[in-house]
């Protein structure tokens, strides 16, 4: 019979003594979250941007695809990326599977969606607004996309932490390809997936709060650059 | 000539004026099956400010954005000292719209944005954009996001960014069409100043006091077509058209 004050105690005493199994965990999800959030927004960006102004065959067709990926179930992308690494799979020779990378590429297949959609409506929007201007100014293609980039530097922002936000929550697809290894591949979402069977609820516990707080941290953050934006009328 | 600072005029190339005449024949732009410029022939030869006034609809914007080159004609052709319109000749006009487009970025930035975009070098953007600045009287808006200004502030920023170019044409899409009467002024004031610093301004506005007080010829278009181009004191004394008639009487043009 589990005693629940005692497992919350159990796991406030692990988050302030910083528990180093529990730290562990945390930088290895923290790393494997951003490393793949900063590819993602690089691509995301320039996608995002191309789309909103370049005029190319299949334009429309491709900003479709990616508004639906934004819903892409995260075991589907993971069980997608396992075929790939797998041992026979195409790119099995890269022995990527069950590595911390595999994570990575898995994460960055996950949010690239959700960058380059919010990133191309963004564009687009704004470029409504420039567009006659920026033509009249002689801006290029390349210099109207970077120009917009820069003037929506508040809602992408917000854009990076919704990709952050759905990266470092997701456990499908990190469990499938990463394989929730102990001091390897073992993030928060699946170590309290791991921890709650066992029957570890203080450790399960403890990452739950942490996660719980860097999505309560994620939304302030957002709150606070959608009222400075407001405020300087940039939004 | 001498109540601008002389910086400005000194950053002016000689070659004033080289663009023009500018020369319409046979205009015409069509969409939805709608014909909304019709057969436009038009010259105009001399510097100064000109005037495109007609009421609502007659296609002012149109043909100025057509001038400019942002829109394309469905037949005819656009001629700037008997060269067609391209790239290279937008490059030495600006053009300022009707509801001020301006960058989420501090007023200097603005201005410093497009003189980047016309290749002038980042140490000269600087000092350039705030000589800009103070010619509109704006120096103390530097530093402030532009899209915090005044609607009044909005647009003169707009036109000095425009004028910071150094534009040997000048387009305004009626630049005063919603602001109060001393921001309208300080426009005004300011099109005269790049009158005498040799733009050509071309200026669409239904405004007749506006126009009485800028123009040197009018351009008076009506459902897509030309009516009238005269020398502004003939227009105003003795418009030929019944339009024109009815238009500055302030009545209902049909």
């Amino acid at each position: 019979m589990l005693d629940l004050a005692e497992a919350f105690r159990a796991a406030l005493r692990q988050i302030a003594i910083l528990d180093p199994q529990l730290i562990e965990i945390i930088a290895l999800s923290l790393r494997v979250t951003l490393t793949a959030v900063a590819i993602a927004t690089v691509i995301g960006f320039a996608v995002g941007g191309i789309l909103a102004v370049y005029r190319f065959p299949g334009r429309g067709a491709l900003a479709a695809t990616l508004s639906a990926l934004m819903g892409l179930p995260p075991v589907v992308a993971g069980l997608f990326i396992y075929l790939l690494l797998s041992n026979a799979g195409p790119l099995g020779v890269l022995q990527l599977l069950y590595t911390p990378q595999a994570m990575i590429i898995v994460q960055v297949i996950l949010v690239i969606p959700i960058v380059a959609a919010l990133t191309r409506q963004t564009c687009a929007d704004l470029l409504e607004e420039y567009r006659e201007q920026l033509h009249s100014l002689g801006a290029s293609s390349a210099q109207i996309v970077t120009t917009l980039l820069w003037d929506g530097r508040y809602r992408l922002i917000t854009a990076v932490l919704a990709g952050f936000g759905r990266a470092i929550a997701e456990v499908g697809a990190v469990m499938i390809v990463g394989g929730n290894i102990d001091h390897v591949t073992r993030t928060m979402t699946t170590a309290i997936a791991l921890e709650t069977s066992k029957g570890n609820i203080a450790l399960a516990l403890a990452l739950g709060m942490i996660l719980l707080a860097i999505a309560l941290a994620i939304n302030m953050a957002l709150m606070g650059i959608t009222r400075l934006a407001s405020h300087f009328a940039y939004a | 000539m001498l109540d601008h600072p002389r910086s400005l005029a000194e950053a002016r190339p000689l070659s004033s004026g080289t663009l023009l005449p500018v020369e319409l024949h046979g205009l015409s732009l069509e969409a939805g099956g709608r014909r909304l410029i019709d057969g436009v022939d038009l010259a105009v030869e001399d510097p100064g400010i000109s005037v495109i006034m007609g009421p609502n609809g007659a296609g002012k914007s149109l043909l100025l954005r057509l001038m400019h080159g942002l829109i394309a004609p469905t037949e005819g052709t656009i001629l700037w000292a008997g060269t067609p319109m391209n790239g290279q000749i937008r490059r030495r006009q600006a053009m300022v719209f009707q509801k001020p487009v301006l960058l989420r970025r501090t007023a200097v930035a603005n201005i410093a944005y497009a003189l980047g975009l016309r290749g002038v070098a980042r140490s000269e953007r600087g000092s350039r954009a705030f000589q800009a600045l103070e010619l509109a009287g704006l120096e103390r808006h530097a530093c402030t996001p532009a899209r915090i200004l005044s609607g009044g502030e909005q647009q003169r920023l707009c036109l000095a960014r425009a004028l910071s170019l150094d534009p040997e044409v000048l387009f305004l899409d009626e630049p005063t069409a919603s602001l109060d009467p001393a921001s309208s002024l300080a426009i005004e004031r300011l099109l005269v100043n790049a009158k005498h610093r040799g733009i050509k301004v071309i200026v669409v506005t239904h405004d007749v006091g506006q126009a009485r007080r800028l123009a040197q010829d009018v351009i008076f278009l009506h459902h897509g077509r030309l009516i009238e181009h005269q020398p502004a004191p003939r227009f105003f004394e003795q418009p030929e058209s019944d339009a024109a008639c009815a238009f500055m009487a302030g009545g209902l043009v049909l």
